[in-house]
């Protein structure tokens, strides 16, 4: 467990330096000036030229890089271009409302996806299954853009019942998950749909199972047989795409945050990159994969947990 | 006086499938007494499992009992509500499956396995079914019992395995155990450690026991009485020694003849020819005429009705009756 904790630690050392370099490189040899952009449209080729002096920018790319990773080493990422604030506090104010809205999306996405598969395991076939399947279906077809439009459209502005946007109350607050329902349904429905098709081919296969009617015949109850017997079986590979649709979940925080407002670090993430504020989006994707690699590593450990099967010394 | 313990009679079991309703088990009828062993044999396919599965309503959800009557203690099971049949099962009466690797759920330890039962039918305390559940897994032999309780099904042998299942099915001491197939799926010393503690524990606890098997071993062994399944129909039912020594029907000759023996090294070993009919297979006449060498015209249109070769052996075959006939007529021309 220890072991497989400090590889992890090891593997994402690797991989945020891999990250950062790939980050790096693609921003400093796309097209676009950040040094024109901070000027402005009235500075002058001289101005420019002593902003790019001023930002290291007319070092050799990889001394820059070297740089930059020098700072980061030492808790450092820099100062934003644009606002010249520091990008790590920029994020840590902003970090907050991401991780909320993840984490209430993943809630809507396990809680109604479980459910739901369950519900249509059980039922196979019946007119519950179907529509769960029909919506499950448009569920991931639909995109989180169109999603949030139309939820906005109808319970804020037409029965304006909840907020149009913005994140600005703690979430445990009324007024704060009335804020943080919609974006969490717009972001989470995508995900409750692979989860619910998961859930629901594996909680098919596991109530066949030997050990299912080995339970019955022990003469256990059939609601104990479901949820105790069969659940923890059928959730073993419903883990995995919870754990894969975080990342996607942390993709669509992008999206979602500019479609309600949410001052988060997807926006950040956005206006960084129209204002080609390198150390503001270097900074966000790193944090960004670093919690993919936290959270795959959290699924790993509750793995371990439910599966006897699985150990990791 | 043997007690009645399980009457099964005219049981009729059917799938529902793409082909539509189809029969697995026929018309079947036999009984169990109190400490006694009946074997159910055939080839694989022949409604064996889904006999036993019948018995505890334990079918596949495809499955139903659609006629026929199954009296255990008195209580018609067809009829019974879920919840009564559930405190009966694993109590009363209980099952072991055809394959231990899977019967076990992979996520529990065997101890909470074997708890579960002593917990929901004699409401025992956790403390108590744990010491219970030792001493049931010392009971069936399984060394270290301490130590097994707290480990996983993937942990043990096939073996294990097993005889953490019987212990499972005995916990609650039940009248009556279906042992499906108990032992195919292991090597052949565990498989007379398996029947060896079966036969002990039947002695011990005075339990009516279902053997099923496709082994004629295993039958020799540990049968009182037999039954011969085919094609979801019951063929043929005697005591052990007079199927043995004077099998009626052709199947039932035929399986026994696929049995090697050790003792008569000429003898020949005899496939039945052909396969088992599939179940949406419509057959007139008798079920097995097509692979029977002795076939008549008779056989192929009307279903044979059962015979009997003596007060414990019964058979459905119209042999029977051309024999009979021949055996009155012999008495009858030597009483002139
Ligand atoms: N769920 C099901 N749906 C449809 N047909 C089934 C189902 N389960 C079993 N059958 C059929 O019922 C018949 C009897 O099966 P059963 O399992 O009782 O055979 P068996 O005698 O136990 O064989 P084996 O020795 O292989 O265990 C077979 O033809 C099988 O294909
Ligand atoms: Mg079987």
């Amino acid at each position: 467990m220890v072991g497989l904790i400090i590889r992890r630690m090891l593997q994402l050392v690797v991989l945020l330096i891999g990250i950062s370099f790939i980050v790096f490189m693609s921003m400093h040899l796309s097209p676009g000036d950040p040094a024109s952009i901070i000027g402005g449209p009235t500075a002058t080729e001289s101005d420019i030229e002593a902003i790019r002096n001023n930002l290291g920018l007319n070092d050799p790319v990889l001394v820059q890089y070297a740089n930059y990773m020098t700072g980061v080493v030492q808790g450092d990422l820099g100062f934003s271009y644009q606002t010249k604030q520091s990008v790590s506090e920029a994020i840590i104010t902003r970090f907050p409302n991401t991780l909320n809205l993840a984490i209430a999306s993943m809630i809507v996405a396990v809680v109604i996806g479980v459910t739901a598969g369950i519900i249509s395991a059980l039922k196979q076939n019946s007119w519950i299954d179907v529509s769960s399947t029909v919506v499950s279906l448009a569920g991931i077809s639909i995109p989180n853009f169109w999603l949030g439009t139309v939820l906005i459209l109808v319970f804020s502005v037409g029965l304006q019942w909840l907020p149009v946007g913005g994140l600005s109350e703690p979430f445990w607050t009324i007024e704060g998950m009335k804020q943080l329902i919609l974006p969490a349904i717009t972001l989470g429905t995508g995900s409750a749909a692979m989860i619910a098709r998961m859930s629901r081919s594996t909680m098919l296969e596991v109530i066949r199972a030997d050990f299912v009617r080995t339970a019955r015949a022990k003469g256990v109850k059939e609601k104990t047989v479901i949820w105790v017997h069969a659940l923890r079986n059928a959730m073993i590979p419903v883990i995995t795409v919870i754990g894969l649709n975080f990342g996607f979940l942390l993709g669509g925080t992008i999206i979602t945050e500019q479609v309600f407002a949410i001052n988060g670090v997807g926006r950040l993430m956005i206006e960084a990159i129209a204002a080609r504020d390198f150390p503001m989006v270097q900074g966000s994707v790193l944090l960004v994969a670093a919690l993919f690699v936290l959270v795959n590593l959290i699924v790993d450990l509750i793995y371990s947990v439910i599966d006897p099967r699985i150990s990791y010394d | 006086m043997a007690e009645l313990l399980l009457d099964v009679n005219n049981l009729v079991t059917k799938f529902k499938t793409a082909d539509g309703k189809l029969s697995a088990v026929r018309g079947v009828s036999f009984s169990v007494n109190k400490g006694e062993t009946v074997c159910i044999v055939g080839e694989s396919g022949c409604g064996k499992s889904i006999t036993s599965l019948s018995i505890m309503n334990l079918l596949p959800n495809n499955g139903e009992i659609s006629e026929g009557s199954v009296r255990f203690l008195g209580q018609e099971l067809t009829k019974m509500r879920q919840d009564e049949l559930r405190k009966l099962r694993g109590n009363k009466m209980a099952m072991i499956f055809q394959e231990p690797m899977t019967a076990l759920n992979p996520v529990f330890t065997v101890g909470f396995q074997i708890r579960e039962p002593l917990k929901i039918h004699k409401r025992l305390s956790q403390r108590e079914a744990h010491r219970k559940g030792i001493e049931l897994l010392k009971q069936v032999g399984i060394p270290y019992p301490e130590k097994r309780m707290s480990q996983y099904s993937h942990e043990l042998s096939g073996g294990m395995r097993q005889r953490v299942m019987i212990a499972i099915a005995l916990a609650c001491r039940p009248s009556l155990l279906i042992a499906d197939e108990p032992t195919t799926a292991l090597d052949v010393t565990i498989q007379a450690q398996i029947l060896d503690l079966i036969d002990d524990l039947k002695e011990e606890l005075g339990m009516g026991v279902i053997m099923v098997t496709h082994d004629m071993g295993v039958v020799a062994e540990v049968a009182d009485r037999v039954m011969v399944m085919y094609a979801g129909e019951k063929i043929e039912e005697a005591d052990v020694e007079s199927l043995f020594s004077n099998p009626q029907h052709p199947y039932t000759k035929g399986l026994l003849k696929s049995v090697p023996n050790v003792d008569d090294r000429n003898h020949q070993l005899e496939a039945i020819p052909g396969t088992l009919p599939n179940l949406n297979e419509v057959i007139t006449g008798c079920r097995f005429h097509n692979r029977c060498e002795f076939a008549t015209e008779k056989c192929r249109t009307q279903s044979p009705k059962t015979f009997t070769v003596n007060d414990e052996h019964t058979v459905r075959c119209w042999l029977q009756e051309v024999e009979q006939h021949d055996e009155s007529a012999a008495t009858a021309s030597s009483n002139q």
